[in-house]
């Protein structure tokens, strides 16, 4: 009974951070605002930044190897290979995300510096989109390392409970 | 309950795993002194009054930009993880609790794997638009003019993603270790309980 609570449990866990990365990715794919300002019109897309590209692929990887990994069976060898998929999961999660919050800090507070003007003026409602996005995969984030400390709890045996 | 035994083994793998623990202490360490006295002044004609040029003096500091400042913070944090880890190997056999060190072991490598990937990712994309700047957003690049302050930026930045693949394949090797139980890696060695 203790192990098919484990098991619901766990899968809840990837269920819901399946649902966050997707969340991100999609967020994002979709931001796109068109401002004119002194008869020059600019458009901000997610592509125009290397760091949201990446941001976007890694959050697809993130989702389509939760999605794959619901189905696994419970009897599977694979799952002790799972830990440390979930490592890598996370190291793609917490980079991409640190880089896309990066340089969207110097696109809503500019650079002083540098000379590099903020853009969040011009284009609003691009600014709101990419905040949500960077938002969920945060918590796609946080969800995957508790996932990662329940794969590991589940697999090896960390507090050497059961008598070898 | 059955006591477990308790062997320490200060084989093979133990070395080559102090031997990566250092390597990655040195990497980490270096890229964070190396960004943390990033600095350049350079000195710029800015205009003319008449015939005379004006100068202005810039100046190029790691601490103007906020990831660069996480950059050198989270490697100085691991790098004090990796020297707190060589010393536990070191200098820690007789601490005997079941299981508890191995896991923090593992755990806390894990955390400081994703917190190096995390810095180090986060100024790799800070330099590129530093380097190449943005057309989209009117941002000019600043390697044109600050030469030797991109250049020690990129060492660093070369210096923390070694870093980062020694902290994976160190994190891969506690977890590894997990499976074992019965495998600290002390070089003092401890009397093991039959139980």
């Amino acid at each position: 009974m203790v192990k098919l609570t484990k098991r619901i449990g766990g899968l809840v866990l990837r269920l819901a951070a399946f649902g966050a990365a997707l969340a991100a990715l999609i967020v994002m794919v979709t931001s796109r605002e068109r401002a004119s300002f002194f008869a020059v019109s600019l458009e901000a897309k997610y592509t125009d930044m290397a760091a949201f590209k990446y941001f976007v692929i890694a959050n697809a990887v993130v989702s389509v190897y939760s999605f794959l990994v619901l189905f696994l069976p419970k009897e599977s060898l694979l799952w002790k290979f799972v830990v440390v998929l979930d490592l890598v999961m996370t190291m793609l999660l917490t980079s991409s995300l640190s880089a896309a919050l990066a340089v969207a800090q110097v696109g809503k507070k500019g650079n002083a510096n540098a000379g590099w003007l903020p853009i969040c003026g011009q284009v609003p409602k691009f600014c709101d989109q990419i905040t949500g996005a960077l938002i969920a995969g945060f918590v796609a984030l946080v969800l995957y390392v508790l996932l990662l400390l329940y794969s590991l709890h589940s697999v090896v045996d960390p507090f050497l409970l059961q008598k070898s | 309950m059955a006591k477990l035994a308790l062997a320490a083994t200060s084989g093979k793998s133990c070395k080559i795993l102090l031997g990566l623990r250092l390597l990655a202490f040195s990497a980490t360490l270096s890229a964070a002194i190396v960004m943390g006295l990033n600095k350049e002044t350079e000195t710029f004609v800015v205009g003319k009054v008449g015939n005379t040029p004006i100068k202005a003096t810039f100046t190029a500091k790691f601490d103007h930009t906020p990831a660069f400042v996480f950059f050198v913070v989270a490697n100085a944090m691991v790098s004090f993880h990796n020297l707190l880890m060589i010393a536990l190997q070191i200098f820690g056999g007789k601490m005997e609790f079941t299981g508890f060190r191995l896991l923090s072991v593992a755990i806390l490598d894990m955390l400081n794997v994703t917190l190096i990937s995390a810095a180090a990712n986060a100024a790799a994309f800070m330099a590129e638009v530093g380097k190449n700047g943005n057309k989209h957003a009117r941002w000019d690049k600043i390697c044109d003019r600050f030469a030797t302050y991109c250049d020690h930026g990129a060492g660093a930045l070369i210096a923390a993603f070694a870093g980062v693949i020694l902290m994976l394949i160190i994190s891969a090797a506690s977890i590894s270790r997990l499976v074992q139980p019965n495998k600290f890696c002390s070089t003092t060695a401890s009397p093991s309980v039959v139980p």
